[in-house]
């Protein structure tokens, strides 16, 4: 490894992309416009039900609270996971009918008027407990998936298209015809791909957080360090895809096949719990699964880097496969 | 003394075509030696394998007497036949760009004076013209103060002018006793800046020498053209010169042009708008080939 020739390749690449600037905007305004467009399409139009968990065994089905129109009652299997849910605004009431007990969060007005409506219909008193915490948004949700995305397209375009675009116009011959070797080639291409994503990330998570402002309860630096190991994870998938292609067809529509599934399947829209055990397994196999779970962790439920070492453990062995077999793998021509 | 380059009894196949066909030649130090011949005759496969860009199937190149090694890259100078370059560059960066590749290198300043590059060094690769951009390549395969250089077909695509503007960058390369092996398409091209040059076809050598001593080996006669007259006379009787009949002309190819022209007057034959020229390579390339250089 020569560092000087690293380095060189490096500073070439990083100016190429910084200097393709239809592709640079489009790049940082794409998950802004998403984000923002999303911020305002789900900030109006709350569902005007209301939604109460109950904690409950069979013989207490006929409290009169309980006969009420208009609330949708959901049994309730974990109270803890109830209780986080109350608190963002997520369930306006729990309930504990066997305990005499209900939590309410105490900036909803929605647990205020359950409150009354259960003081006034039910025969027994149920001691009130507060929980505080501010509304999680859609797009507080959203937004660890879609900058999520956002790596995994910069990461598998920006170097696996990009190399397979260089061997098929020569690029890489002329490269290969210099003392340059593959592995400083290669990794030059990755470290400017990584700094060059975990910068756009960070520009766009503060750029859309002026606007939106974010629920963060997690260390910045976590969520920066699940990010870079994600980012990484990409660009070495990428490495993979890039190995050998020489047409810039057959490289987008590989690209395409990788990109479309983890779009629909990693969580990034909507939440994997619904969907079919089978679907949710698979979508376990996808490094933006993993990147978002982790990410969604830190910013939501202030996870630190130890509670989501799982996702973490799984990105790094990925990682180490692609990067493995996209070196194995690679061919000059 | 040992040649620079030594190629010895070199083979190449890809799948059940043979792209070269044991082929063996020597470059001495300070030649500029070039390699024609048809498409597809394995001049590019042959000079990709002295790069050391492709490997041969079997055969061997000895460079200063030793087998090829990995330092060679580092050594050697190359400007393929078509090159991208980096995009969102400049000229000026994608020579510090390559210099950094190298361990060895001439001053980046020297190479942008003698390949006069200086008119367009912000200019973005992508922006160049075709001079420009084989001025930019060549200095590229400069760049490493290579003692042999290999140029692949580098005027391809270039107007007169541009082609003309290259050959002084190539002779002046020659004159600092260089070694150069390069490919070309122009027997012109060929015969202005070869010492030496080697005919391949079918992946085989099949004529080599100094163009001089090529012309003078195949050769010993001159070309006479005729406007083709009306009534065409009967050469059953003449001697010295055979004819053949063009589209608007008549050929005649003759080793004694007095005795020639003697009896075409003796035939009655006018000699209004007759031209004589020489034997070029351009001639023995279609007889040696029978295939048309430019096709």
């Amino acid at each position: 490894m020569n560092w000087r020739r690293f380095l060189a390749v490096l500073v070439a690449r990083n100016k190429e992309f910084l200097r393709d600037r239809a592709a640079l905007s489009w790049n940082i305004m794409f998950p802004v416009l998403i984000v923002i467009g999303f911020a305002f399409a789900f900030s109006g139009g709350d569902n005007t039900e209301y939604k109460v968990g109950v904690v409950a065994s069979d013989h207490n089905a006929d409290n009169p609270f309980m006969q009420l129109n208009y609330i949708q009652f959901i049994p309730v299997d974990n109270p803890s996971l109830a209780q986080t849910k109350v608190s963002r605004h997520q369930l306006d009431m729990l309930i504990d009918l066997n305990n005499n007990r209900y939590w309410i969060n105490d900036s909803s007005a929605k647990g205020y008027f359950l409150e009354r409506l259960l003081n006034s219909s039910a025969h027994n008193r149920y001691s009130r407990e507060m929980l505080t915490g501010p509304q999680i948004r859609y797009v507080d949700w959203l937004i660890p998936g879609v900058l999520g995305m956002n790596m995994m397209f910069s990461a598998l375009y920006g170097v696996g298209y990009v190399i397979v675009r260089y061997r098929k116009n020569g690029v890489l011959k002329r490269l290969k015809a210099t003392p340059l070797n593959a592995l400083e080639f290669l990794s030059a291409q990755l470290a400017s791909r990584l700094w060059l994503i975990l910068a756009v990330v960070t520009i766009i998570y503060v750029g859309t957080n002026f606007f939106v402002n974010f629920i963060m309860h997690g260390n910045y630096l976590h969520l920066l360090a699940v990010f870079a190991l994600g980012a990484f994870s990409m660009i070495c998938l990428g490495l993979v895809v890039a190995a050998r292609l020489r047409s810039e067809e057959l490289a987008d529509g590989m690209l395409n096949l990788a990109t479309w599934p983890m779009m629909f399947l990693s969580g990034v829209w909507f939440s994997l719990d619904g969907l079919h055990p089978w679907v949710q397994k698979l979508g376990q196999v996808f490094p933006l699964t993993h990147i978002t779970t982790a990410a969604r962790a830190i910013m939501l439920d202030g996870a630190s880097l130890g509670d989501v070492a799982g996702h973490l453990a799984i990105l790094a062995v990925m990682s180490l496969i692609f990067l493995l077999l996209g070196a194995f793998l690679f061919r000059w021509e | 003394m040992t040649p620079l380059l030594q190629v010895r009894q070199l083979s190449k196949h890809f799948g059940s075509v043979t792209a070269v066909k044991s082929v063996s030649f020597d470059v001495p130090k300070g030649m500029c030696l070039g390699l024609l011949g048809p498409n597809g005759a394995g001049k590019t496969t042959t000079v990709e394998i002295l790069e050391g860009i492709s490997k041969p199937d079997s055969g061997e190149i000895l460079y200063k007497g030793e087998a090829l090694g990995k330092q060679f890259r580092d050594q050697a100078g190359i400007m393929f036949q078509s090159t991208a370059l980096q995009e969102f560059i400049t000229v000026a960066e994608t020579l510090q760009l390559f210099s950094q590749l190298y361990s060895h290198t001439t001053p980046v300043s020297e190479l942008i004076k003698s390949c006069s590059l200086h008119e367009f060094l912000d200019r973005d690769t992508r922006k160049l013209s075709g001079g420009q951009r084989q001025r930019l390549l060549l200095a590229i395969a400069l760049i490493n103060d290579p003692e042999i250089i290999f140029l692949d077909e580098p005027t391809t695509g270039l107007d007169p002018q541009a082609r003309r503007n290259f050959w002084a960058l190539i002779r002046s390369i020659k004159a600092r006793n260089k070694t150069i092996i390069m490919t070309t398409h122009y027997m012109e091209e060929a015969y202005e800046l070869c010492d030496e040059i080697i005919i391949m076809d079918h992946g085989e050598i099949i004529a080599q020498g100094t163009p001089k001593s090529l012309l003078a080996r195949h050769y010993n006669d001159v070309i006479l053209q005729l406007p083709l007259p009306g009534n065409l006379p009967d050469f059953t009787h003449t001697t010295g010169f055979q004819v053949q009949q063009q589209d608007t002309l008549l050929e005649l190819r003759s080793s004694d042009v007095n005795s020639t022209l003697n009896q075409l007057l003796a035939l009655g034959m006018s000699l209004d708008g007759l031209r004589i020229r020489e034997r070029t390579l351009d001639d023995l390339f279609l007889e040696l080939t029978g295939k048309e250089m430019r096709s």
